[in-house]
């Protein structure tokens, strides 16, 4: 994954709660066999309402999005973050995201950042006017205007995030681990393996 | 003395690989399920890194997203081919990586075929204690029979498949508990989508649920897969019924569950995988069974809730605005007004099926209501279309298809189907259907497509009189 650090730009001001991974990229994208390009069918239903904020000359390739509460709710697809990074979306600011949404968009490099509904409601403010400026190293989201809110972030996933690391490298990195265990596993509970006849 | 612990404590510490400084989890992944749909991209990072598949011999893949209900072979055994292109070439990827990777496939042609997480459990893949993931969200439906089981993205699916592993953070602990007698009509169905109308969406995100209770204990292992299956339409990304006599009898004799002296072995250590008297759970949720009517859906959120002897409710009554804003955009969506009485909304689609509700108990509780019943004119299509082949073979075994059929419903292959329209089983735009599945999110049935969320019962109920119904109503037992 890339990796990321400061963002800073425009924002998205989307606002919407429950912001589904249906929402965010509907089913009928899901046929594909690679990871680009789905960034033309995000948020395909919103974009046909008139005046939506995906098209709005504004906000147009900002790499910020601000939502409402539980965004990415739903479906497991990983499309929806490959979706917003297609349209160069690098960090979501909600009050709060779905555990699957959250893992995978930072597997591909999207910072979610949780702030408190106040918080947010302030950055929709001064999202419409004005950029805003995301440090992940400090782990703060700042304003033209002297605004400063801190956020949590797992300092393992912080790490990974920094560094553009690939988790399937690191992991393999412990494959004696991995091997010592499967076997105690396999000596204590046989009947686990094979699953398949 | 060790400290008392919950069923969910129980089997994550017992996949612990390693633990990091921060509390982040290298867990071992004991079985993993894969469709067409979030791997393509899994197998093609594998090819590119040069990596194997760890474990082939713990992982199964099937088809099921795309697959169309209608006939795949002809008259001759001939494979039909698949109109959409792009449905196609996701299958035949799967159709391909699988023997590329040595994991065993069942085809779109095998009577064993189904929606993963029908097959998983009817195969006794699924086991107590176990951890088991599959790159969909309802994944959560395995927890019925005390398996961890959740859903992942495909970057995961990949790690899953190269190392048999995932990094993890502990979630939190949520008992539901559930006491008491359920009413007449109330089925499985009702009983979650009234669960996700207490806690919301979100209730039980960063949480794994305990369902607890006379209600789930009581409850057949088909009806807690129906419960655990929606798990996540409650936030939770796991649900969990502690194993029991009940499961052990559901998974005797499956083609993939232990036999012989490793069975006996095995149900000795499932019978420990209890909550311990003492554990504290994070939060708790407790219903009364008697609360619980015929439930149905009236919006766009699954949350959204009402029995069916209610009304559609009005924005106002929301006292939080982005709920209010939500309601109203909702009943703009779905055409319906404050007031109306969801009895008196018709709808012009059925559909009986899903990873939540296509098994064979719900399949009869549908056919007892359509026998000697016909479908309504209204109705432009009432699809079945049952969980896996062996569902199917099971049903026609009992003449269901014939009740069905003689209804005037559509008996179809196995599949996902209408639950997300990636096959061709779509709802048109503007056009509304009574459907047995999870999610009534904008477009999930159809661009346009507006979806009522029912129990099998009710779904049929709904064919039959044109409009949702109680079934109470048809089978003359009200509460």
């Amino acid at each position: 994954m890339e990796p990321i650090n400061t963002v800073e730009g425009r924002a998205y001001p989307l606002g919407v709660k429950n912001v589904d991974t249906d929402m965010i990229i509907a089913a009928k994208w899901l046929k594909g066999i690679t990871r680009a390009g789905l960034g033309q069918g995000a948020f395909e239903a919103l974009r046909a309402e008139p005046g939506n904020v995906f098209d709005d000359p504004t906000y147009k390739g900002s790499p910020i999005l601000i939502a409402g509460d539980n965004f990415g709710c739903g479906s497991s697809r990983e499309h929806a973050a490959w979706a917003l990074i297609d349209m160069g979306v690098r960090v979501v600011i909600a009050p709060s995201f779905s555990d699957i949404f959250s893992g995978n968009a930072f597997k591909n490099g999207i910072l979610t950042v949780a702030l408190p509904q106040d918080a947010i409601d302030r950055l929709m403010e001064v999202a419409k006017t004005d950029p805003i400026h995301i440090d992940l190293e400090s782990q703060t989201v700042t304003t033209p205007f002297q605004d400063r809110f801190t956020f949590e972030v797992d300092p393992f996933r912080k790490t990974c995030l920094l560094g553009g690391l690939d988790e399937i490298g690191l992991t393999l990195a412990r494959t004696d681990s991995i091997g010592a265990f499967e076997q105690a596993r396999a000596d204590d509970q046989p009947w686990l393996a094979p699953a398949l006849v | 003395m060790t400290q008392p612990r919950t069923l969910y404590e129980k089997i994550w510490d017992a996949h612990i690989v390693e633990r990091q400084a921060d509390g982040t989890c290298l867990i071992y992944i004991d079985r993993h399920l894969v469709h067409e749909v979030t791997s393509p991209q899994a197998f093609e990072g594998l090819r590119m890194a040069g990596r194997r598949v760890r474990r082939p011999d713990l992982t199964l893949a099937v088809p099921d997203h795309n697959l169309p209900t209608t006939a795949r072979v002809d008259a001759a055994g001939k494979r039909l081919p698949i109109a959409d292109p792009e449905s196609a070439q996701q299958l035949a990827a799967l159709e391909r990586n699988a023997p590329e990777f040595g994991v065993k496939y069942i085809g779109a042609t095998d009577a064993e075929q189904g929606i993963v997480h029908v097959v998983g459990p009817e195969q006794g893949f699924t086991l107590p204690g176990t951890t088991l993931v599959c790159g969909d969200s309802h994944t959560a439906a395995h927890g019925a029979l005390g398996a961890l089981a959740f859903g992942i993205g495909t970057s995961e699916v990949e790690h899953v498949l190269a190392t048999q592993t995932l990094l993890l953070k502990p979630s939190k602990t949520m008992e539901i508990r559930v006491e008491g007698q359920l009413g007449p009509g109330v089925t499985p169905k009702d009983v979650i989508l009234h669960v996700i109308g207490v806690i919301g969406t979100a209730g039980g995100t960063g949480h794994v649920i305990e369902y607890r209770g006379t209600v789930f204990e009581e409850m057949s292992i088909e009806g807690r897969l129906t419960v655990s299956n929606m798990s996540i339409e409650g936030g939770a990304r796991a649900g969990l019924f502690a194993p029991d006599d009940k499961t052990f009898a559901y998974l005797k004799g499956r083609p993939m569950a232990p036999k012989g002296a490793d069975w006996d072995a095995a149900v000795a250590y499932w019978k420990s995988l209890v909550t311990d008297e003492g554990a504290r759970f994070d939060k708790t949720v407790r219903i009364d069974a008697a609360d619980i009517a015929p439930t149905v859906t009236w919006g766009t959120s699954p949350e959204d809730v009402v029995p069916i002897s209610g009304v559609v409710p009005a924005p106002e009554s929301f006292t939080d605005p982005s709920k209010r804003a939500a309601a109203e955009k909702a009943l703009d969506y779905m055409g319906l007004t404050a007031g109306q009485r969801m009895e008196d909304v018709s709808v012009q689609h059925v559909f009986i099926g899903s990873c939540t509700n296509s098994r064979i108990e719900d399949l009869r509780a549908a056919a007892a209501i359509a026998k000697g019943r016909k479908v309504a004119p209204g109705i432009k299509q009432a699809l079945i279309v049952p969980g896996s082949g062996l569902v199917k073979r099971q049903a026609e075994a009992e003449g269901l298809d014939r009740i069905f059929i003689e209804a005037g419903f559509e008996w179809r292959e196995p599949g996902c189907s209408m639950c997300l329209a990636m096959n061709p089983d779509k709802v048109p735009a503007g056009e509304r259907c009574a459907s047995t599945s999870n999610r009534n999110f904008m477009g999930r049935q159809g661009p346009g497509a507006r979806t009522h969320l029912v129990s099998p019962a009710m779904a049929a109920a709904a064919a039959v009189t044109g409009h949702l119904t109680d079934v109470r109503e048809l089978t003359g037992v009200m509460a």
